[in-house]
C-alpha cells in the first residue's frame, strides 16, 4: 500500500513538473521544473529497487548536469521567449487528434499487454541494485562498454571545450 | 484482470509514466523555440527511456537494465555537455538562442 501511495505521489510530481518545463516561457523555470522531474525519478528507482541508479540520477542530473543549463542560462542572459503570431491553428488542428489517437494507442496497448505480466512491483522488496551488485556486472560482464563510455566522455570533453573556446586570432 | 490496477503498481504503471514523459518531451522539442529548454527536452525524453529500463530490470529480475541505464545517463552527460558548447558558439556566432532565428542551413 505504502509502493502505491508514493508511486501515485511521485508520478504525479514528475509528470506535473514536466508539464511544466514545456509551457513556462521562462529557461530558468524550466530548468527548475526539470529537477523536480529528476528528484521524482529518482524516489520511483528507489522504489523499484535501483538505488544506485537513484543516487545517480540525482549526483549526475539534479547536480552535475542542472548546474551545467543554468550556467549556460546565466551566460547567454536568456530571457522570456516571445510567442509567434500566427501558423499555430493548423498545428492544433491536426496535433490535437494525434495527439488523443496517440494516447488512445498507448493506453490499448499498455492494458492488453502489460497487466498480466507478472508480479507486481512492491515497495522494497527488490534486491539487487545496491552499489555492490551493479559494480560487479560493471566490471565483468560490460567491462568493455564501460571502457568505451570512457573514450566517449573523453571525446565530449574535448568537444565541449573546443567549440566553448574563443578564437584567438 | 483488465486495465491497471490501482491496488498494486505493476510494469504497466511505469511503463504508462514512461511514455507520457516520452510525449510531454516530444512536444517540447517540436514546439518550443529557445534551444536551452529543447535540450531539457532531450533530456526529459532520456529519462522516460531509463524508467522503461529500470522497469523491466526489476520485472524480470535481472541487472542488465539498471547497468544500461548508467550508460544512458552516461551519453546524456556527453551529450548536454556538446549540445551547450554548441549553443554557446551559436550565440557567440548568431546572437541568439532562437531556434527559429538559426536558418543557415534552410534552403
Amino acid at each position: 500500500m505504502m509502493g502505491v501511495i508514493l508511486f501515485a505521489i511521485f508520478a504525479t510530481a514528475a509528470i506535473a513538473c514536466a508539464i511544466n518545463l514545456v509551457l513556462q516561457r521562462h529557461p530558468v523555470t524550466s530548468a527548475l521544473s526539470l529537477i523536480g522531474v529528476m528528484g521524482s525519478l529518482a524516489v520511483l528507482y528507489l522504489l523499484l529497487g535501483a538505488e544506485f541508479i537513484a543516487a545517480v540520477q540525482l549526483i549526475v542530473y539534479a547536480g552535475a548536469i542542472m548546474v551545467l543549463f543554468l550556467f549556460v542560462i546565466m551566460l547567454l542572459n536568456a530571457g522570456e521567449e516571445r510567442k509567434i503570431p500566427g501558423k499555430s491553428m493548423v498545428s492544433k488542428l491536426i496535433g490535437l487528434p494525434v495527439f488523443v489517437l496517440f494516447l488512445g494507442v498507448v493506453a490499448y496497448l499498455i492494458q492488453t499487454q502489460y497487466t498480466h505480466a507478472g508480479s507486481p512491483v512492491e515497495f522494497d522488496a527488490f534486491t539487487g541494485g545496491g552499489p555492490r551488485e551493479v559494480g560487479m556486472a560493471l566490471f565483468t560482464t560490460y567491462l568493455l562498454p564501460f571502457e568505451v563510455t570512457s573514450v566517449l566522455i573523453l571525446i565530449a570533453i574535448l568537444g565541449a571545450i573546443v567549440l566553448a573556446r574563443k578564437e584567438i586570432d | 484482470m483488465t486495465g491497471l490496477s490501482l491496488t498494486t503498481i505493476g510494469l504497466g504503471h511505469y511503463l504508462a509514466l514512461s511514455a507520457a514523459l516520452m510525449l510531454i518531451g516530444t512536444v517540447g522539442v517540436l514546439t518550443r523555440r529557445n534551444v536551452v529548454v529543447i535540450l531539457m527536452s532531450v533530456e526529459l525524453i532520456l529519462n522516460a527511456v531509463n524508467i522503461n529500463l529500470i522497469a523491466f530490470s526489476k520485472h524480470l529480475g535481472q541487472l542488465h537494465g539498471q547497468v544500461f541505464a548508467i550508460f544512458v545517463i552516461a551519453v546524456a552527460v556527453a551529450e548536454a555537455a556538446v549540445g551547450l558548447g554548441i549553443l554557446i558558439a551559436l550565440y557567440r556566432n548568431k546572437g541568439t538562442v532562437n531556434a527559429d532565428e538559426v536558418d543557415l542551413l534552410k534552403w
